[in-house]
């Protein structure tokens, strides 16, 4: 076989390989619109999560800011550890609200943060105070049962 | 009294029959990388093994990838339309496609397609004593012959699986948004909020690059470890197409579980 003719086959599929590459990352995947160039640190400690799980998005008012990175337990508070790595371009402020919410009934988990009026900033490596766990259905289906219960006897 | 003697002396030979391939193709492996310099100084060499084993298997690749998207397409609307959530059909699609069905599928056809003609040209070259021709003329078989197409194999082969992964998740869009009638935003949409780079699409071309060093050496070993005649190429090449399959399920299921273990 022709040697130019060898060559052109060869360097049309690696650049077909290529952009088959390029596509799945892009297209397919989050590549391009995840690309946290600087980033920075914050914690937030819950006292359940409930199905939060690592890489689930964090966003304020909808928009996604950063990433879960690490979960852990704290054996001392007996409290959960959720590490979060944020868009260096997003400051938020001292009195940030971080809540864990469910995208629709049974979707996924995330953080939401709810900025405050604070004038300080949050620094890398900050812990945000005001939390708000994840609501367990359990425990809000036994609540209204307890508070349909408390009623009737009221009545009575 | 003989027999259960026999038997038991069948069953070592056997045993140490398998041990001894099994080294001999590890002693192979090593060799194969020690002398592929020359496939990498003289790389028109490498360049015609991966015009033969990547650039001929482009048709069976890009046609079954899109068959295997058009099919995924088509079950899984079907079955998340009975929950109601048809719009993570794009998820599906390239979720199943990034992390399983496109390395182990492209390594399935590499492995019919490309890995049996690699066997059976080493096999017949050997066979015909071409090998031992080289030999003599102080050209190293392995050097010249074994390594590029080993070579060859092994940088087809991510290629060939992100080509195969790229057109699924396109016949999955084909089937779902042009026909069915999807949303086309919410099929990309979806996609990419739940398909991560380096967790899904880096370990699926991890993946076809290992499973591209085994297919290419089970291919060039057993070519080379032919019995020289036509009989023995023949059963090379059966033995290059069944192995390669075992090991590249085998090898999914190993890879699968230290990559995707737990986490989401």
């Amino acid at each position: 076989m022709n040697r130019t003719v060898l060559d052109l086959w060869v360097g049309f599929f690696v650049a077909l390989g290529i952009a088959a590459v390029m596509f799945l990352a892009l297209k397919v995947g989050n590549l391009s619109s995840a690309r946290l160039s600087e980033t920075y640190v914050l914690q937030a400690k819950f006292d359940n999560i409930g199905g939060l799980k690592v890489r689930g998005p964090v966003k304020s008012a909808g928009v996604v800011v950063g990433r879960i990175s690490d979960i852990r337990f704290d054996a001392e508070t007996y409290e959960a550890v959720v590490e979060m790595t944020i868009d260096g371009r997003y400051r938020f402020p001292k009195d940030t609200f971080a809540s864990i919410f469910t995208a629709g009934l049974l979707g996924e988990q995330y953080i939401g943060f709810d900025a405050g009026g604070d004038e300080k900033m949050l620094q890398a490596g900050d812990t945000i105070a005001k939390t708000q766990s994840a609501v367990v259905l359990e425990k809000l289906i036994s609540q209204f049962l307890f508070s349909k219960a408390a009623d009737g006897q009221d009545k009575k | 009294m003989a027999r259960p003697a026999d038997l038991l002396r069948k069953l070592g030979h056997a045993t140490v029959e398998r041990v001894w391939r099994l080294g001999f193709a590890a002693r192979f492996f090593w060799v194969v990388l020690l002398y592929s310099g020359a496939s990498f100084r003289r790389l028109p060499l490498t360049l015609r093994e991966i015009y033969f084993s990547g650039v001929l298997s482009l048709i069976i690749i890009l046609v079954s990838g899109l068959f295997v998207g058009l099919v995924l397409g088509l079950q899984g609307f079907e079955i998340l339309q009975r929950f109601g959530s048809t719009e993570a059909l794009g998820t599906l699609v390239a979720l199943s496609l990034t992390r399983e069905l496109g390395p182990v599928l492209a390594a399935i056809f590499f492995a019919s397609r490309a890995g049996s003609s690699v066997t059976a040209e080493i096999g017949l070259m050997k066979a015909t004593e071409q090998l031992k021709a080289m030999d003599m003329m102080a050209v190293n078989p392995i050097a010249r012959v074994v390594a590029p197409r080993f070579w060859g194999g092994v940088i087809s082969m991510p290629l060939l699986a992100a080509i195969f992964s790229a057109m699924g998740v396109l016949g999955g869009w084909l089937i779902g948004v042009v026909f069915i009638g999807v949303d086309d935003g919410s099929y990309w949409s979806q996609m990419q909020s739940s398909v991560d780079f380096r967790f899904d699409v880096w370990n699926g071309i991890v993946k076809s690059f290992v499973f591209g060093v085994a297919v290419s050496l089970i291919a060039v070993f057993e070519g080379y470890d032919s019995v020289p005649t036509a009989e023995g190429v023949s059963r090379a090449i059966t033995r290059t197409v069944v192995t390669s399959v075992l090991a590249v399920l085998a090898l999914d299921f190993v890879l699968t579980s230290f990559m995707f273990r737990g986490t989401s």
